[in-house]
């Protein structure tokens, strides 16, 4: 009876301390965010107002804004978005839906899960060389849309492909027995089905894409730059221009880790406004994705 | 069921918020330079970090003069990044903080690019060590090339190694990481060969990590870009340089003044833009490159460069009006070089 007790008390111990680790772990990231926010709140909140998310880079620290690097993030952002979603979601489908099991795409699978993890400057070294030189893109929002959404295709594929998996194989089962064609079947139910896992996928992918720098300034993303890239409106018809793909950029990330780097101390409190305002930008985005989740859950009622 | 459920047309949502907040910011960005209208000149800059300070205030102030005609952008590429870009004939201006060597002019000639050398300021690079640091107040540039050479590395480790009366505590050594200018430039100027230096030591493109890094050992010694070195003279502590070929016999400390009197040696540099003889034809790049040479003294000093003599000016904007091109310098790295001497030098292509 006494050697019962000793395992009951010995289980419990063990039980006791991993909710000791636990929390310790848990505090460990907490933290960190709590401190760096902190830090940020209090660095960059002073510098945070209207006047600094409209005016362009200046030497003067005081005068100094992030308009040109907000709208280049927002405009590389668009290019991702609109090139990565639809190349990552369909071949997503392909894979899962579609692809037969068989070696080739068993080696195709690996390679996209290797991709995920190839460093990001490596992405932009292929952009320098193929859309920079080779297509002769130039330095352009165009060039650094794309080089971002090379990178998070493959977090894309993988995100839809396990949000298909989770739908049931009934559901497929009964579309077909309906008469449905596989394109119905994906259009009508997997799509709809999937949405809330496809897109926290994609959020999180852009949410990532959203702090890079590497690539971009491998790709020659500018630093200093003053002006705005060309409307996407035009007062002539046909109204509607795509100059400003080929305009020069930069990016929030760049122009915060250029004002961290220079001699006068000041220009860090700048860095630490701009960070805040990416910071938002990305708690944003995660807040969209939770919610589109919420709601698509809610939807569905199997 | 699901019938009368649609996939939600999220891509075009998306598209019309991005226009929309695209469109607000163009509105609200009324500053002076604006929007860019279609057919405006892009002066393209790339090219060193050191230069960028100066280069940016240059383009500000430009953009402003001409009301958002003419835009100019400036990268960090460093400067051999810029004179890659520059060689191809990418860009209009390259910004350097050593001239121009053999192989890239080769580059240049192979593509039919001309240029233009302009020198527009002065850097000094300053030999640090910590406020705490009562043992050193001057070093002479043997001392420093005992410390950094290739052949130091895990020898020379303590301070007493290279003076006998200072203490027997290790040094911590803090440097330009070698992708920068600085890096290539302190090695030619103190071991003699660029690029050759010990590895043992702390490197950082970033100098606000040196300084840092200065800032919080007392056996610290450190080289960092005069511009860093300025605005936190009250963490760090300047140590004067002692050269036997320098015209001055004792030791020489960072100052404006020293270094426009040519007597800082070998640790001044002068820093360039490079201007493409071709771009040059067009109207907006030789405004902007006049304005660069007019204001260059005062933007400079605001932002803690030192800025050239007078006649160094007027000599360079006597070789834009004459377009002369070629360098000074012959595609060779030297060092020590007094200020006058630089201006004399006939550029030759």
């Amino acid at each position: 009876m006494s050697d019962f007790k000793r395992i009951i008390a010995k289980r419990k111990r063990q039980d006791f301390i991993f909710n000791i680790v636990g929390i310790m772990c848990t505090l460990v990231g907490i933290v960190t965010l709590g401190a760096l926010l902190t830090d940020l709140l209090m660095d960059g909140l002073t510098r945070l107002n209207w006047t600094f998310l409209t005016s362009f880079p200046s030497r003067f620290a005081a005068r100094a804004g992030i308009l040109s690097s907000w709208v280049g993030t927002l405009l590389i952002m668009l290019v991702t978005a609109l090139t990565a979603v639809p190349l990552g979601v369909s071949a997503g489908i392909y894979l899962e839906e579609y692809a037969r099991k068989n070696w080739v795409t068993n080696l195709i699978e690996i390679n996209i899960a290797n991709l995920a993890g190839v460093p990001s400057i490596i992405y932009g070294l292929m952009a320098l060389g193929l859309l920079v030189y080779q297509f002769k893109l130039g330095q352009s929002v165009l060039t650094g849309g794309l080089t971002l959404a090379f990178l998070i295709l493959p977090i894309v594929i993988v995100a839809t492909r396990e949000a298909l998996r989770t739908i049931p194989q009934g559901i497929r089962e009964a579309a077909y027995a309906l008469g449905s064609s596989k394109w119905q079947v994906v259009r009508h139910h997997l799509l709809p089905y999937s949405l809330g896992g496809t897109m926290t996928g994609i959020i999180i992918a852009l949410s990532r894409a959203i702090g890079e720098t590497a690539p971009l300034i491998t790709i020659g993303a500018l630093t200093f730059i003053a002006f705005l890239p060309p409307l996407p409106v035009t007062t002539q018809p046909p109204f509607l221009s795509i100059e400003w793909l080929w305009s020069p950029f930069s990016v929030l990330p760049i122009q915060m880790f250029n004002w961290v780097s220079r001699p006068d101390q000041d220009f860090v409190v700048n860095a630490a406004g701009a960070g805040l305002v990416l910071i938002v930008v990305t708690l944003l985005l995660n807040a969209i994705a939770i919610l589109i989740r919420y709601r698509v859950r809610k939807r569905i009622k199997w | 069921m699901f019938s009368a459920w649609k996939t939600p047309r999220w891509p075009a949502l998306f598209i019309a918020i991005s226009l929309a907040m695209f469109g607000v910011a163009c509105n609200s960005g009324g500053t002076p330079s604006g929007t860019a209208p279609t057919e405006s000149a892009v002066i393209k800059v790339d090219g060193s970090s050191t230069v960028f300070p100066v280069t940016e205030a240059v383009a500000e102030e430009f953009q402003k003069e001409k009301l958002g005609k003419v835009n100019v952008t400036v990268g960090i590429s460093g400067t051999g990044g810029g004179f890659k870009k520059f060689v191809r004939g990418e860009i209009d201006v390259a910004d350097a903080s050593r001239p121009i060597l053999t192989d890239e002019m080769a580059q240049a000639k192979a593509n039919g690019i001309e240029f233009l050398e302009l020198p527009v300021a002065f850097d000094a690079l300053t030999v640090v060590v910590n406020p705490q640091n009562n043992w050193v107040t001057s070093i002479t540039v043997s001392e420093l090339k005992k410390i950094w050479e290739p052949e130091a590395q895990g020898k020379i480790t303590h301070w007493n190694q290279v003076r006998p009366e200072w203490p027997n505590e290790k040094i911590a050594l803090f440097g330009a990481g070698a992708d920068s200018g600085t890096f290539d430039y302190f090695t030619e100027a103190i071991v003699g060969k660029a690029k050759a230096s010990r590895g043992d030591y702390t490197a950082s493109e970033d100098d606000n990590v040196l300084v840092q890094g200065i800032e919080g050992n007392k056996y610290a010694l450190g080289y960092i870009p005069y511009a860093y070195f300025a605005p936190h003279s009250n963490r760090m502590k300047a140590v004067g340089i002692e050269w036997e070929k320098n015209k001055v016999k004792e030791p020489v400390l960072p100052s404006p003044e020293n270094v426009l009197a040519g007597n800082y040696n070998p640790l001044s540099r002068p820093l360039f833009i490079y201007v493409s003889r071709k771009s040059l034809d067009k109207p907006a790049v030789k405004e902007f490159v006049e304005f660069y040479l007019k204001n260059v003294k005062t933007l400079a000093t605001e932002v803690k460069y030192m800025p050239l003599p007078d006649t160094a000016y007027q000599m360079a904007m006597e070789r834009v009006r004459t377009l002369q091109t070629g360098t000074g310098f012959g595609g060779v790295p030297e060092v020590g070089l007094p200020v006058e001497e630089i201006l004399k030098r006939p550029p030759k292509s």
